[in-house]
This record gives structure tokens, sequence and C-alpha cells, in this order.
């Protein structure tokens, strides 16, 4: 087996080995989908349309934004990345690999809601191959943006703050509770900018065949765009040290990963 | 030519500050190969800081490094191959397994796995994850991974700090064989008896200066000839007699006894014997020595120099 092979194996273990790894990447996101496959369509039956890809886009938060940039900052802070450096590790595999294990929790989460979700109700894709492609790409955006905050954030308090910007809103106005069409223009714009609102709208477009907000298209390409530029943000601005200023450049860069969004926020 | 082509690491005026702190003003030091060099200074004297910088780890602001023809500020990604570190704290994820950390960091090395050294370490039948690992457990992992891959430069970091006597006496056999093999060793460590007992050479970094490079028993020639008394009495009348005595130029208190470095112990001894008689205190124990690699070293660090 190769390094690569390796390290990748590792982390998909330590998600099951480490408390916090199983609970971010499998746990909250299947227990809440559950608790609100039981409680939430009874409350409100509509919700049973969006319910598979609203609690797909929880499990990509989950697993990305919450989950991720945590055990990035403690292994940088412990000396982790210290002594994955002096035997040969590179930062590429540091930040990839990362994001690849959170792309492979995603998807299969992912899978377990969108062949359990006719239990409670829920409707299936009717394009699984686009189900498939938008679930990729939201929890390859998602994984981008987690170890982007991993690798800006000093400490944990900092991560937590810079996530919940991201998790909080999106929970609020991404479309994942009720439909976007039920909220005021003013706050369809504001949603934009979020990941969440644009996987959900391309979800509609080109997996569930439902009218889309955004054009699902064009939601798609922001969800790529955004991953790419957070990943690539993520490997540019990696400090392998608390103590040293190795990183390549000002952390504020890091906000050029909200660019797709506000292009999309201004095309709006 | 012979010197030059075996010479592994070369330390050229190198110069690292934070702030204002002068860490490191001018280091140079060259460690050869199967030579173990002993960085020996005060906490703070910047060692960690000198290693580092061979690591890749710090930049420094000034100076040139080579290992072994590589220079690990601009090309880090080639050093690692060369190098093996223990690092002063070393850290891996919390639930990695001894044999997992192994195979991990030996795939990097593009090495088979070496699990004759966790063998050899007391770490081949650990199930334990790391972060269940003792302390002298998690220290020994670490030297296991540094030698995986036959460095031709180890780079040591204080590496008995918190082993047990068993792990410690372990090391110590295993360094003279890694230096067998041809290894070259940079060993910081603020231990005297581990300098002395595993180190051809040593070099001294005091203040972020090298003030001595040389044989142990170079350096405890240095100086000035200075023979060390140690005196305990009934009643420990001694305290803060040291000028009192002939030939004394340094006097200090260790646990019972008072101890005077003096460049004439005869004259020094009969000062103290009469004194004691004079204060009508009782002797317990005289011991006259030639200084050790520590007392030498406390002399230097305290400020006596080399002569």
């Amino acid at each position: 087996m190769n390094a690569f092979a390796r390290h990748v194996a590792f982390e998909l273990k330590t998600g099951l080995r480490s408390p916090s790894g199983l609970l971010m990447g499998y746990l909250f996101p299947l227990g809440f989908y559950v608790m609100l496959g039981l409680v939430m369509t009874r409350v409100n039956p509509l919700f049973t349309e969006t319910m598979i890809p609203a609690m797909a886009i929880v499990a990509g938060m989950s697993s990305g934004l919450l989950g991720l940039p945590g055990t990035l900052v403690e292994s940088r802070v412990a000396g982790i990345f210290r002594s994955f450096r002096v035997n040969g590790v590179p930062a590429l595999a540091i930040v990839s690999i990362p994001v690849l294990v959170t792309l492979l929790q995603v998807l299969a989460v992912t899978a377990v809601i969108a062949l359990t979700g006719p239990l409670f109700g829920g409707a299936q894709p009717v394009a699984w191959g686009a189900f498939l492609g938008v679930t990729l790409a939201m929890a390859l955006a998602f994984g981008a943006l987690g170890a982007l905050i991993g690798v800006v954030s000093n400490d944990s308090r900092a991560t937590v703050l810079y996530s919940q910007l991201l998790f909080l809103p999106a929970m609020l106005i991404g479309g994942l509770m009720m439909p976007m069409e039920m909220l005021p223009a003013s706050a369809r714009r504001a949603a934009a900018l979020l990941p969440a609102s644009q996987a959900m709208q391309a979800y509609h477009g080109l997996a569930f065949d439902r009218p889309a907000v955004f054009d699902a298209r064009a939601s798609l390409a922001v969800l790529l765009a955004t991953g790419i530029a957070a990943f690539a943000l993520a490997v540019y601005l990696f400090r392998w040290d608390s103590r040293n200023a190795t990183g390549h450049g000002p952390r504020a860069l890091a906000l050029l990963a909200l660019l797709p969004g506000l292009v999309a926020m201004a095309l709006l | 030519m012979e010197g030059a082509a075996s010479t592994v690491l070369t330390i050229r005026d190198l110069r690292k500050s934070y702030g204002k702190v002068q860490a490191l003003c001018g280091v140079s030091l060259d460690v050869r190969r199967g030579e173990v060099l002993g960085l020996l200074g005060p906490n703070g004297a910047g060692k960690t800081t000198a290693l580092e910088c061979v690591e890749g780890l710090r930049s420094p602001d000034g100076g040139t490094i080579d290992v072994a023809g590589v220079d690990p500020t601009r090309a880090p990604r080639g050093l690692y191959g060369l190098v093996g570190v223990q690092l002063q704290a070393s850290a891996l994820p919390p639930t990695m397994l001894p044999a997992e950390a192994m195979a991990f960091f030996c795939a990097y090395h593009g090495v088979a796995p070496r699990g004759d050294l966790l063998e050899r370490l007391g770490l081949d039948g650990s199930r334990g994850q790391y972060r269940e690992l003792s302390t002298g457990q998690q220290r020994r992992l670490a030297l296991a991974l540094a030698v995986a891959h036959r460095p031709r430069l180890l780079l040591l970091d204080e590496p008995t700090a918190g082993l047990d006597v068993e792990s410690r006496a372990e090391l110590h056999e295993m360094v003279p064989e890694l230096r067998e093999a041809g290894t070259a060793i940079l060993l910081a460590t603020h231990d005297m008896a581990e300098a002395e007992k595993v180190a051809g050479r040593i070099a001294i970094l005091l203040r972020g200066r090298i003030v001595f490079t040389g044989t142990p028993r170079e350096l405890t020639a240095t100086g000035g000839g200075l023979t060390k008394v140690s005196v305990r009495t009934e009643r420990s009348l001694l305290a803060g007699s040291g000028t009192l005595f002939p030939s004394v130029s340094q006097a200090a208190h260790r646990e019972e006894y008072a101890v005077y470095y003096s460049s004439d112990p005869g004259p020094t001894v009969s000062a103290i014997l009469d004194y004691l008689e004079a204060q009508g205190d009782r002797l317990i124990d005289l011991r006259v020595e030639r200084p050790s690699l520590e007392d030498r070293f406390l002399e230097i660090a305290r400020g006596g120099g080399i002569a």
C-alpha cells in the first residue's frame, strides 16, 4: 500500500475511532435525519419533498464545516503536523486527504439517507446521476471550506466562530428547513452567498426535477468554484506550526473563497 | 578532502532572532559521519532553535546549513530522506497505534516498516493508541520512527527527557550502534552524564554562541585546572565561608556539602580544617575531585569562560 492510500485508510479509521470524528461524521447527521424524519415530516408534510437533499447538506456541513476544522487546528497546535513534516509527509497530503475523507463520509451518510428516506415519506431523486454529482460538489465545497477554516483558525474558539458563521445562516435561510420561495427577496439574495443554498437549489433543479430559485446549473458551478477556491487557498495558506509563521500569505486571503458566492449574489 | 566528504552536517554563521532577542548569534559547527556531537546548553541557550533550523522547521535570519548537500531552507522535501528527527515535543494523532505509525511514516519514506525496532523498544505488543501510551513509550516510538529509514543524520532533542531508567539505557545502547553504522548524530541535551556517555565531541551553546567545541576530556582539562573540594560537617558552619580560604575561586552549596573550586587544593584543605577546628565544627566527609563535565559546564555557564 503506498503512502497516500495508507494515509487515506488511517484518516477513515480515525473518523470511526475518535469520538468527535464519529459524532460529526456519522452520528450527528444520521441522528438529526432520523429525528426530523420522525417529527418534522408530521409537523410539516411538505418537508418530505426536501428532506433527502436537506439532510444530505446537513451531513456535508456536519462533517466538513463542524468536524474537520477542529481536527486540523488541534493537530497543528499539538505539534502533530511538525512530526508529520519531519517524517516527510507533504502539506498537500495533510490538506487533501481529510477533504477526500470528508467526501467519502458524506457520500456514505447521504447514501443511507437517500436509500432510507422513503421510510419517512421522503421523496427520492428522479435523476440519481445528478444527485451523485451535486452531492460530490457539495461535499467538496464543505470539505474544502472546513479545511480552509482549520488552516486559518488560530484555536478551537475561532474555528467554532467561523464554522457557525456558515452553518447557522444555512439552517435559517438556506432552504433546508423551509422552502426558499417563502423568504423575502433580500434574504434570498443573502442566501446566494451560502454554499448550502446553492447546493439545495442544484439538488432541486438537477436531481429532483423541481423548480429552483437560482439557476441550478449555475448553482452547481458556484459550488464547484467555491470548493476549488477554498481547497487551493487552504493549500496555499497551510501552516505547519502555530509558533512559526510558515504560511504563504495573510490569512484574510481566505475570504476569496466566498467570491463565487458573492458573484452569485450580484447576479441574482 | 576526506574530512569534507565525511562531514554530514555543516553549519556556518547561523543567526536567528525572535524580535529583539538574538537566539543564535553566528553558530558554526560540523558533524561527521559516524560521530555523535553533543550540543549542550542551559534552557534558552538556543539548542532547539538550532536544531529546528536544521530540521527545516524554522527559517534562519542568516548563515548557511548543509545536510549532505541539501539546504534545509531551500529544499526541505529532499531533506527528510536524509535526516531522522526526534523532536523535543513529538506528537502523533491520538488514535494512532504504534505499528500503524511505523507503517504510515515508512510508507512516506518509501521503506519497509521496521517491526524489529518496535520489538526492540518494547512497543511491538502495544495495542494502545498513541494517547494511551506512557510518556516513555511515546518517546521511544518517536525514536523508532526517527531511525526507521536509516537516516544519514539523526537529530535528537532531549531524547531521554521523561524516560525511565530502562528506556534511557536502551537509548544509550542504540546510539553507539547507530554511530558505528555510520549515522551522524547531533544530540541536544542538558543532561551532562548522557553527553559524557554517548558523545564523542561536545559543543557548548551559551546565549546563542558556541563557546566550546571539543571532546569531553578536553573540556574538563580546560579552565583554571580547578579542583573540586566538597566538605560536609556536623553543624554546617561553612556556609558563606568561600572567600576565607586560599586559592578558592568559586564556592557553592549543594545539598549538605559546601563545594569549593580551588587552583591549589592542598592549602585550601588545610585552611578548611583549621577553620572547622576553630569553629568547633566536626568534619563528616571531605572529597577532593577533578572537576566533572557538569562542574566544568556550570563553571562556563556561570561566566567562568574557557581558559
